[in-house]
This record gives C-alpha cells, structure tokens and sequence, in this order.
C-alpha cells in the first residue's frame, strides 16, 4: 500500500482520534499462585509509540489484555485518559486491539468485518459507509472489500484485521504481536507502514514484541519486561547505552559480561578478573553489589599481549573468528569465558589468528557495571 | 449519596453477568425432569418394596429365581457377543484392505460401508425373513441347488444375522480410524529393527489399533444389547428388552420386574462405555504426524485382487440385502413360497400415503422438534462449558451425556413412571400428550447433537470472539454475531442428524405411543408387520424411512462442506 498518495490522507482525516495518555499503577495480575504481572507502574504519554519488549511468558501479552479487558488485575489501576477503566467490561473500553492471528470473521467480507464495531455502536447507516470506506482507504485495501477473510494473503489480513480496529477510532491502538504472522520481507515494510499509520494518526500506540529490533526500530519508548517485571523504561538508544541491569543489557543486543570482584574505596576502587587483570573503576561510576562488567563488541579493541599490561586491559586468548567483510569478530577466551569482540576492518591490517594471546583494552566510557 | 450508592455497588470483574447462569439452571432443570428423574425413579423401584418404599433386594432375587428372565438375560448377552463377533467377521477384511492396500474399490467400501446405518436393524428385520428366512429365496435356491437349508434367520440366529449386518459398519469405521491414525514411521520403525510380517502385525499395528476395534465392539455390544425392536419384529422375545417391554405393557406399570430388568440394561450400557473409555485411557495412540500419512500401502498381486474383490463383494451383497429385499417387498402383491415376488404393484405405497400418512407427518413434526431442542441445548450447553466459568458447568455436559447409557425402553419406562400420576388440567394424563414421544427422542439424540455443537465451537478461536467484544459487542451480541454464525454448520449437521436418527427410533416410542394416531412412522411400521397382510405397506413405511434418512445424511454432508468453504475453515 502507497501511504504517500492524496486518497489516503483524507482517508486519515476521516478517522478522528485524539491522543490520550495510558497509565499503569500497581498492578497485580496472578492465575492462582502464579504471579504473572508484579506492581507494574507505567505512564504512556499521548500519541506515543510505545513498546513491551520481553522473552515469551514475561507477561507482555497479559499486561496487554489487561488494558483491553481480558484479564482482571488482583490490584492496581489502569487509567486511560485520567480516568479508571478497571470497572468498564472489553466491549464498553473503546481500545483497539490487533490479534496475533488477526481474529478476522471467517463469515464475513472484509467490508462486514470492519462495519461490525460500528454497528455494535447503532450508528447511521451512511456513517458506517464513510468511515468503512476511510478505513479501507487508509490501508490500502479498498479494491479487496468484498473479499472473504480466506481470499486474502497475511499481509492483507493483517491490514485488514489493523483497519478493523482503527475504524471504531480507539482511544488506543494495541498491538499483538503484529508482525510475528508475516515473513521476514513483509515484517520489515509492515512495521514502517504501522509507524507511518500511527504518526499521520497520532494515536497513542502500544506494540507487543519479543523482537527487539522491531522495537526498536519503530517504538518511541520501550519498557523491557522480563518474570512479570518492568527491568527498565527508556528510548530504544537509552536502554542499548545505558542498561539498567544485566538482563536489558543481555536481551538488547550483544554484550559481554565478565565476572570478577570489587576491591578498594572511594576513588582508589577496582574490578579484578579472577588472574585476568584488573579495571580501574572511575570514580563517578555507579556499582550495585555484585556487580559484574559488561561491555559491548565494539565497546573494546585488541592489542598484542607482549604490549605493557595496563590498569584498563584484560588478557586472553583467540578461540574463534568469524571474518564478516566490514567488521572480524573474534571469540576470546578470558579466565573460562569467551567475550566478543568486533574489530572493524581496514586495508593492511593483519587479522589475529586462533591460539593468539591478546589484550583486551576496554573503552572506558563505554564501559558498564551491572547486577 | 450518589456516591456513596456507587460505591456500595459491588465491583465488576470480567463478565460476570446473570444470563448463563440463568441459561445454566433452565437447562439443569429440563434435564432433571426429564432425564435423571425419570432414569432415577426406574432404580428407586427396581430396589423398593412395593407401597412402602423400603430398601429390598426381593425384586433382584425374583429376577435370578425366574428361568424366563435367566434365559433372556443369557440370550442377550450370547446375541450380542455373536453379533460382535460375525460384525468383526464382516469389518476385519474391509478394514484391513482399505487401509493396508491401494485397492480400487476401496473407495465403494468407504462409501457403501455407511449404508447399514442409515436404516435400523428393525426397519429391514421383516424383509430379510423374506430373504433369508427358513423358506425365503435364499433357503430356496440352496435347497434347489444343493438340497440343503442354512438357518440364517432361525429365532437368536436372525437377530443376531440382522443386527451385524446392521451394525459392523462401528466397527469398520472405528477401526478404519484407528489404522489410518498410525503414522508410516511405526512400521518403518519395526521393520528398520528386523520385524516383518506377522510379527510386526502382532507387535505394532495390532495393539496400535485395538483401542478403535474395542471402541467400536463395545458400541455394537451396547446397541444389540439394549435393543427392542428388532427381535420384537422377529418375534423373539426370551431377551431383556422385549421382557421388560412385555412386562410393562401387559401386567402394567406397577409391575417391578420391567424395572429390574431396566436398571440391568443401564448396567451392561455403563459397563461397555467404561471398557470402552478404560481402552482409551492414557493412550492417545494417533501417531501421525505432519506430512505423514497411514501405514505403508502396497499393490496387490492379481490372486490377492480377486480374492479381495470376492470378499467385498460378498460383504457389500449382505449390506445391501436389507435395502434390496425392504424394496422388494414394498413393491411386492405376494411373495411367499418363492424366490421373487409374484408380481409388482405400487398399491402399497397409495396405501400408506393415502391412509397412513399420519405417520409421516408425525414422524416429520417429532423428529424436527426433537432436532430443534437438541441443537438449542447442544449450543448452549457447549457455549457454557467452554466459555464461561460458571461453577458446575461441567455437570450439565455429564447428565445430557449420560443418556447415551440409558435406552429407550428404560426412558419409556421412566416416562410412563414419573409423569404416571401427572394430570392436565383436561384429566388426561401428561403422559397422553405427543410432546412427551418428542421430548424422548430429544433427550436420546442429545449427546449427539451435543458433541456436534461441542466440535463446532471448539475450532472457532476465542480470539475471534475477544475481537468482536473489543469493538464493542457485548457476550450476547458476541453469540449472535460471531459464535452461532459460525457454528451454523456444525449445528445444522447437529440438527439434521438428531433429526435422521429421532426420525427411525422405534424403543422409546413403543412405551409412549398412546393412541395410533399420535404414532411416528417407526411405529406405524411395527404395526404394520404384525399381520401378513401389513408387511407390502410397512415395508412401503420402511423404504420412506430409509429414504427421508438417507436425504438427510446427504444434506447433512453437504451442509458441513459448504459451511467449512464459506467460511474457510476448510484446511
């Protein structure tokens, strides 16, 4: 579909939402003795593009239901708007979900499946058609609205099943796992089309995903979930820089994580790698109990282990490489972990081999203590 | 005050909202009055004293000390056994080609396999007399022949002969299932190891497949078991169900041994399904998997061709010999003492419509009723279990299904028992009403009906349903909307089988007929072939019978594909 095109801009002002703000406060949910959401607090701001980001069984779906009706919290409130819908039964919240599967009528055309909400709403006949026709115009999909669900391809379905929930204008867009049904090609322009869709909208958005890319890619803000938990809120560039714990770190990207023990006070601190060497700590970081260093591929660069051994190095050994054109990745062996590091690559430079011993010269900006 | 009136209020969680429970109790309550109750009073009398009502097993020692009843019960049990047995006889070899070899005429068996079951035993029982019968074509073509006489119909023999003839096809089709369930890498599997003919029979497909074979046996046993109409048409009566049948009609509703005999016939019925189920537990035996496929199919050799089409040929004769001789004798003026009719007349066939044709409206009006009721409840009492959590749910899938292990003469006996002392307000006794046949063919076709509504609603995703609320439909907008639409294929199917079935049940209808003009065409027929003269009309009655089922079987099929293709469900 061309979101570019005329049609399609006056289809968007058609559908008229405004954007409201979502906030999460305390939120219990458990199935028996299963606690599946633990004192989840969250404000989404209005027209934002926000995303949970989380393994599977992390409880981003549940909290997703939550907000449409179809889980109830132990306790906690949800408000849209400033006001408590926790009371309001699915059918009476007026916020658009999009299934995984899509959930499209198998009974009804496609123009049937996107007047149902409208008609559940008793509205004009004539009403109904415009809106229907809008809809249908803002995804591209007005030559296919006699169709049967079953005629369409996956993407059309999911443009379908997407048009359905924005017709009945909601004051939010939830999304499922929207992209999780489509081949890898499709997912890419698809979630620039939603991106798209949601900015010309403005319509506060909430995206399911175990994909961190995808989520990056498109959400304004993240909130990474993992065991029922909120580990960390922020912009996508937020949570790669900065994470707050080992498992955003871990979850967001590639990283290495080495273990070793915090000695000194104050100013004079530092983290020694069992026999490894040791990194001086500088003195404005911030290191919880336990902490472990953890550090990106590129957040380090390798030296000949005959150079000096440093206050910022770790010795090892080579025991993989993987030559990727613009960058080398290498495996190296520290103290029985392997870390990574990626090497960019430039004419005349010699490569490492396996079996080499090396330093590892950490950035030290760059460089992360966390629990 | 508002507010505080507000907040007095108790707060909503999720849809709890009183209708299903409502819905829940009505349903509760239509299954009390007219199935446990009644199911439950033929007990309570089998093990009461007359008048006082005190606990006493006198009833079940009048019953072992009375030879009659000794021999009937030892009747039924032998005539079912065999009947399982000749059923296996005739569905083993089917089975065994259809799945095991790339036969041509597997296709015919699939097909032709299914028509027994479009006619109950008891609708063909009088014409295969004819066929089969001491002095029928079949006795007097051997006798010309080879001078000899093969007593097919002789008293138990012809039960036993009709019934397997009309039941093997459970059998062909549980154990069909069961074969087709066993995916190619068991065998491939066994013979990797070393194992190869009879021992990997033995070893891996056989056991594989036993639990189809018990299901379907224990069905047959079950259907001979209870049933009363046939060896009433073939005037056998030393067997349960006509004793408790006679006992009733002819000492009276007072009498306990029918009730005694009653609660035996529940008895064996629970016994066979919990074998049945006991077959079954802990051994989900389908191994096929994705892109599988059933065991390995070979090619026959030319010498196994023709003995495989011998044997099914021979099958398919007696399969069809019900159809063929119940045509020929509709048709027939005279025909005794010969191979063929005499001569051909369609005067039967004026005669029932002119004369008779009370029994088909009838037939027509119960069995659609007994269809109506039994999807309206199937769908509910589905939508209940699977959708809502309402406490207790689940007892109203076990009571409607639960009458599968009560027959229709018990239910009959417990119509006649429970509603005995029931008056209109005209002194006519309930009893006396035509409602009371429909609402027995209604409650013997539920669990039917009911599986049928069960299946539709579990493919539909629940999703499709949280979609339609999240636009903005409530749960019964939902229902109507959303949910009944898309069970409509599953509950038409429901309905025209409920219907098919209700239309040709002959045990119930037996106890409840009250006057011959409130008679549905399966008791017309009965009564018909009570005289000589009757049997050119009832067999006119049978062929409509068979006639008015099979249209329906087939509508029922073609309801099902379109339903699965306009809603794409298909794959």
């Amino acid at each position: 579909m061309n979101m570019q095109s005329g049609p399609a801009d006056t289809a968007a002002e058609a559908i008229q939402v405004a954007p409201v703000d979502v906030r999460v406060e305390g939120v219990h949910v458990s199935y028996g003795e299963h606690h599946v959401l633990k004192d989840i607090n969250l404000t989404i701001e209005p027209g934002e593009f926000f995303a949970f980001l989380g393994p599977s069984g992390c409880g981003k779906t549940t909290l997703l239901r939550l907000i449409a009706g179809f889980n109830t919290a132990r306790s906690g409130r949800v408000l849209i708007n400033g006001s408590d819908i926790g009371d309001l039964p699915p059918w009476k919240r007026n916020v658009g979900l999009v299934f995984q599967n899509y959930a499209l009528w198998p009974h009804m055309t496609v123009r049937a499946n996107l007047a149902f909400g409208l008609e559940e709403r008793r509205l004009p006949r004539a009403e109904i058609n415009r809106r229907v026709d809008a809809a249908l115009a803002l995804v591209g999909l007005s030559h296919l609205a006699d169709r049967r669900p079953s005629q369409l391809s996956g993407g059309q379905q999911q443009r379908v099943a997407l048009a359905r929930t924005i017709v009945i204008e909601p004051k939010v867009l939830l999304l499922d796992e929207p992209l999780s049904n489509l081949d890898a090609k499709m997912r890419v322009q698809v979630r620039r089309e939603l991106r798209d869709l949601q900015q010309r909208l403005g319509l506060t958005t909430i995206f399911v995903t175990h994909d961190q890319e995808e989520a990056n890619a498109v959400c304004d803000r993240i909130a990474v979930m993992n065991d029922g938990v909120i580990q960390q809120v922020g912009t996508p560039m937020e949570l790669y820089e900065r994470p707050a714990n080992l498992f955003v770190a871990t979850f967001l990207g590639t990283a290495n994580v080495l273990k070793g023990k915090v000695t000194g006070e104050g100013a004079d601190r530092t983290f020694n790698i069992a026999g490894r060497g040791q990194i001086v700590i500088p003195p404005e970081a911030v290191v919880p109990a336990d902490a472990q260093l953890v550090f990106r591929p590129q957040a380090a660069s390798l030296g000949p282990a005959s150079t000096e051994p440093s206050a910022g190095s770790i010795g090892g050994s080579i025991i993989r490489r993987e030559f990727l054109g613009s960058f080398t990745r290498y495996g190296i062996e520290v103290g029985g972990t392997e870390i990574i590091i990626d090497e960019v690559f430039q004419n005349g430079v010699h490569l490492y081999e396996l079996g080499d011993r090396v330093q590892v010269r950490l950035t030290e900006k760059a460089t992360l203590w966390l629990a | 005050m508002t507010v505080a009136l507000s907040e007095a209020l108790p707060r909503r969680r999720g849809l709890g909202s009183p209708g299903p429970a409502v819905v829940a109790i009505l349903i509760a309550v239509f299954l009390a009055l007219f199935l446990i109750i009644p199911t439950a009073s033929v007990v309570y009398v089998a093990f009461t004293e007359r008048g006082t009502g005190a606990f006493t097993l006198v009833n079940i020692q009048d019953f072992f000390a009375n030879d009659l009843f000794m021999r009937s019960l030892w009747n039924s049990f032998y005539v079912s056994t065999l009947t399982v047995v000749l059923a296996s006889v005739f569905a083993l070899p089917l089975a065994y080609i259809t799945t095991r070899f790339d036969f041509r005429g597997s296709a015919i068996i699939q097909t032709l396999g299914f028509l027994p079951l479009i006619m109950p035993p008891f609708v063909g029982a009088v014409a295969m007399q004819l066929l089969f019968g001491r002095n029928g074509s079949i006795n007097l073509l051997l006798y010309d022949w080879f001078g000899l006489r093969v007593p097919f119909m002789e008293g138990l023999n012809g039960v036993i002969f009709v019934q397997a003839i009309h039941y093997f096809p459970f059998i062909l089709i549980n154990l069909s299932a069961a074969l087709r369930n066993i995916d190619r890498s068991m065998e491939e599997a066994a013979q990797n190891l070393g194992s190869s003919g009879i021992r990997l029979f033995r070893r891996i497909v056989f056991p594989l497949a036993m639990p189809g074979y018990i299901a379907g046996a224990s069905l047959v046993f079950v259907k001979v078991f209870d049933d009363l109409a046939t060896p009433l048409l073939l005037n056998v009566k030393d067997m349960l169900a006509p004793q408790a049948y006679l006992r009733v009609t002819s000492i009276g509703i007072t009498d306990p041994m029918g009730y005694v005999i009653a609660v035996i016939l529940i008895v064996v019925s629970v016994a066979a399904m919990w074998i049945s189920a006991l077959a079954f537990r802990g051994r989900d035996y389908a191994t096929t998997q994705r892109g599988g496929g059933g065991l390995a199919r070979r090619r026959m050799r030319p010498l196994e061709k023709l003995l495989a089409y011998a044997v099914v040929l021979v099958i398919l004769a007696l399969v069809l010999a019900p159809h063929v001789a119940l045509t020929l004798l509709s048709f027939a003026t005279i025909w005794s003492f010969s191979p063929l009719p005499d001569a051909f007349t369609t005067a039967h066939y004026e005669r029932v419509f002119s004369d008779s044709f009370l029994y088909i409206k009838n037939t027509l009006l119960y069995a659609s009723l007994a269809g109506v009721i039994d999807v309206v409840l199937g769908t509910a009492i589905a939508y209940l279990v699977l959708r809502t959590k309402l406490v207790g749910r689940q007892w109203l899938d076990w009571a409607a299904t639960a009458a599968l292990a009560v027959p229709g003469v018990v239910l009959g006996i417990g119509y006649l028992r429970t509603f005995y002392g029931v008056q209109l307000p005209n002194g006519a006794p309930l009893t006396s009403l035509w409602l009371v046949i429909v609402l027995a063919l209604a409650i013997r076709r539920l669990p039917y009906a009911l599986r049928a509504c069960f299946a539709a609603l579990q493919q539909i995703s629940i999703a499709l349903e949280e979609a339609a609320q999240n636009v903005g439909a409530t749960p019964t907008r939902t229902v109507r909307r959303v949910v009944v639409p898309l069970m409509m294929g599953g509950i038409l199917a429901g309905f025209v089988t409920s219907f098919a079935t209700a239309a040709v049940e002959l045990s119930a209808a037996l106890m409840l007929v009250q006057t011959n003009s409130d008679a549905p065409l399966a008791y017309g027929l009965y009564v018909f072939m009570q005289s000589a003269a009757g049997r050119g009309p009832g067999a006119a009655l049978g062929v409509i019978a068979v006639l008015l089922v099979a249209a329906c079987t087939v509508l029922s099929q073609i309801i099902i594909a379109r339903s699965q293709k306009n809603t794409g469900m298909s794959q």
